[in-house]
């Protein structure tokens, strides 16, 4: 038995030696996909020809789910989408909701929802840090040191919520509880190694010849491109174009802060790295301004009804999530439930751009590209 | 100097010369094993240090007894062969990889007159053997059906044949300055100054490609975790996956001894050879462990480069850097110039080489491109 189709290895010139490219399959368990990620590669040597997606292996039902499960009941499956920033997607779930049914939001929550939003943010891409690093094959280092903080903020959230991955802590019309008493003092002690791990990694990675040699001029992608294959996120802003839902579309509490949006210039492997960086310190100034501009108050609307149903309705809801835009479509038909929930979900819309952007690269690069993307598997296959 | 007889070092044990190769054999064979089952403990206790873990701590005191706990997991293991594999070629492969490194350790010296057998031509001996390595790994890539493991192979092949050539080249100026291939003989040649200071670019050339042709980062493209998810190896289980095991930390700690020999004066430099075997012995040991944590650390914080850029690096860097080393030793020692032009150019050799490395690290990170405050400066002005 033979890894090669017999038909093939018959196939051989009379004039000489006829090559066939070879395929490979990378995924679905394979440690470069982050997750149940599954791509065939066909390679001629180390050099990709063509590449074939394959998602669904972590698809759980979420939209359906959503239209079975009462309004209340169904946000903690929408944890579970971009599942690095559990947050940030109830945040997306609450707000559609809450502009189905027309609820005012106090706002002491709108200012906790986006502290906490911003601190999954920077874990969301500490996790991407740590992973590229292990992609180019930094064996773990830097993994290790993203990691360190990544608790930090998880240790955090759990003071704030109870749950650290998915703390099912937002409610349509603000949180479920007030901050912890020590919570500011708590915050800025974690902010002060936010910084210090962000410059940790930069060093290791940024500072490295090896690294840069490897993310440099790999893979550009243009603002055009980007736009009509759908792409969101640092991989669009890395292209040049600073386009973010918190300045393009300011919602919530945005508006009363003050960040930047970091751009890169060639839309290389090497800007989206440079780009999440970049914006991890933007993040972090905008949790320090929410700090101190926290208001007291209700952190949740007193005049809720105690079973939330909604009549005819519909809303489309989009924010800027870790890896672009995250939108949420809502269609209310009466009673406690949807009737129809609808996620679209940055990490797959980027992922189109995938088979495209490894053509032409070493397999070795294809990783890494891959890896530049930022994928999360839940939120790819809902 | 005895470097003119190819006797045993020392006086033979019980008369026989068989026997007492037999029992030299088996010596350091068992001095092997506990070495490698420490060495494995020991670069995941570096490793874990550098990544601020705390490495294994849980079998024996400091988890000591980590070692022979995995080698006894391992030789109960099923031994796994695939259908597809070719079957002699892919069961007789960890042996062949094993062999060569056998070999090397017969003819390394480990103090003065302490070894198995003294090699005239030791020097051409470690590096013929050495390079014997690569038939057992094409032998694993091809024979085991696998298609990363196949990849693996070829990489293999490539890295180990490009790189064998400045590794030789690098020895053969020591050799030229030495004046002698006979490893004893070498180091008797070091009493007063290792070859290290009159050599300085053929150590770093020597580091480099001893790196490599260990497969370790940031050249361990042949066996990659991130992309062919270990290359030749992955089919291999149980008592033969260890055997490759076994002679990766073999041949680390075979190169670190070879290495310390030729350029570090091995047993005699400091010292000299009056304090007796204890402290050579001692002195030996100290100089491959510094070799081996160099490695480690050099593993923990470099990624890994891309095929290409490794050929690069060999053809248009390190061998012609090698070749103009040869060329100026030939010079000097034939118009019987002073010690000293040696250090000189070779010094001015190697801090080209590292101050071209260091410039364009220097050179790199520009995030000026990148709009909005990138370090914490921006946080602080709001």
């Amino acid at each position: 038995m033979s890894i090669w189709p017999e038909e093939r290895l018959d196939h051989v010139d009379t004039e000489g030696f006829h090559t066939v490219d070879m395929t490979i399959n990378v995924g679905p368990q394979h440690p470069a996909t982050h997750g149940v990620f599954r791509m065939l590669l066909t390679v001629d040597g180390e050099l990709v020809t063509a590449c074939r997606p394959y998602i669904g292996y972590l698809h759980r039902g979420l939209e359906k789910l959503s239209e079975l499960n009462d309004y209340r009941q169904a946000m903690g499956f929408w944890d579970r989408t971009d599942y690095l920033a559990g947050l940030l997607c109830e945040q997306a779930y609450c707000m559609a909701v809450e502009k189905l049914a027309d609820i005012e939001v106090p706002e002491r929550a709108e200012y906790i929802r986006v502290m906490l939003s911003e601190l999954s943010r920077i874990n969301s891409h500490f996790m991407f840090l740590g992973a590229f690093g292990a992609d180019v094959g930094s064996f773990g280092t830097s993994f290790t040191y993203a990691w360190r903080e990544r608790e930090r903020i998880y240790d955090l959230i759990e003071e704030v919520s109870g749950d650290r991955m998915f703390p099912t802590y937002c409610r349509p019309g603000g949180v479920t509880m007030d901050l912890p008493e020590n919570f500011e003092k708590r915050c800025r002690e974690v902010l002060g190694h936010i910084y210090q791990g962000i410059d940790d990694l930069d060093g290791l990675l940024t500072g490295n010849e090896i690294f840069v040699e490897r993310c440099r001029a790999l893979s550009p992608l243009t603002t055009e491109r980007a736009i009509n294959l759908g792409v969101t996120g640092p991989v669009l802003r890395s292209t040049g174009l600073a386009w973010d839902l918190r300045k393009a579309e300011p919602y919530s509490v945005y508006p009363h802060l003050k960040f930047d949006i970091p751009v890169g210039l060639r839309g290389d492997v090497f800007d989206r790295y440079m780009v999440r960086l970049a914006e991890m310190y933007q993040s972090a100034r905008i949790v320090e301004q929410c700090l101190e501009q926290l208001p007291g108050g209700p952190f949740l609307n007193p005049n809720l009804p105690k079973n939330l149903r909604i009549d005819d309705a519909e809303a489309y809801v989009r924010i800027e999530g870790t890896k672009g835009e995250y939108g949420v479509y809502a269609l209310a038909k009466g009673g406690n439930k949807a009737y129809r929930m609808k996620l679209r979900s940055p990490s797959f819309c980027n992922l189109s751009a995938l088979s495209e952007m490894v053509v032409g690269h070493y397999v070795a690069d294809a990783i890494i590209i891959l890896g530049s993307l930022d994928i999360v598997l839940g939120e790819v296959d809902k | 100097m005895n470097g003119a007889s190819p006797l045993p070092f020392g006086d033979v044990f019980f008369g026989w010369s068989w026997l007492d190769a037999i029992i030299r054999i088996v010596i350091v064979v068992l001095l092997m094993t506990v070495v490698v089952v420490y060495l494995t403990y020991g670069e995941r206790k570096v490793v874990a240090r550098i990544q601020q873990r705390l490495g294994p701590n849980r079998v024996g005191p400091w988890g000591l007894l980590q070692g022979f706990a995995d080698a006894i997991k391992l030789l109960i293991k099923e031994d796994i062969r695939p259908r597809a594999a070719d079957r002699w070629v892919f069961e007789f492969a960890p042996f062949l990889t094993f062999i060569p490194v056998l070999m090397v350790l017969a003819a390394l010296p480990f103090a003065r007159d302490w070894g198995v057998r003294n090699v005239t031509l030791g020097l051409l001996f470690v590096n013929a053997a050495l390079g014997l390595n690569i038939v057992g790994i094409m032998m694993a890539g091809l024979g085991s059906g696998n298609k990363y493991a196949l990849l693996g192979g070829v990489r293999a092949a490539a890295q180990m044949i490009s790189y064998e050539i400045p590794l030789v080249i690098s020895i053969l100026c020591v050799a030229m300055v030495a004046g002698t291939l006979d490893l004893n003989a070498i180091a008797i040649l070091q009493e007063d100054r290792p070859f290290l200071l009159l050599q300085p670019l053929a150590f770093v050339i020597f580091f480099t490609a001893m790196l490599s042709e260990l497969h370790r980062a940031p050249f361990d493209i042949p066996v990659a975790e991130s992309e062919i998810v270990g290359g030749y190896f992955v089919e291999y289980s149980g008592i033969r996956w260890s055997m490759f095991q076994l002679t990766e930390y073999a041949s680390l700690w075979a190169f670190s001894i070879f290495g310390s020999v030729v350029f570090l004066g091995g047993w005699e430099f400091p010292m000299g050879s009056d304090w007796g075997w204890g402290w050579q012995l001692f002195l030996t040991f100290v100089k491959s462990l510094a070799w081996i944590i160099a490695v480690m650390w050099v593993r923990t914080t470099v990624p890994r480069l891309r095929i290409d850029q490794l050929m690069s690096f060999c053809w248009k860097v390190l061998l012609p850097m090698s070749l103009v080393q040869l060329l100026m030793n030939g010079f000097i020692l034939v118009y019987d110039w002073p010690q000293e032009l040696l250090t000189l150019t070779s010094g001015i050799g190697a801090a080209a080489l590292v101050g071209f490395v260091l410039y364009r690290t220097a050179r790199h990170p520009s995030v000026a491109h990148l709009v909005g405050s990138y370090k914490r400066a921006g946080a602080a002005a709001q």
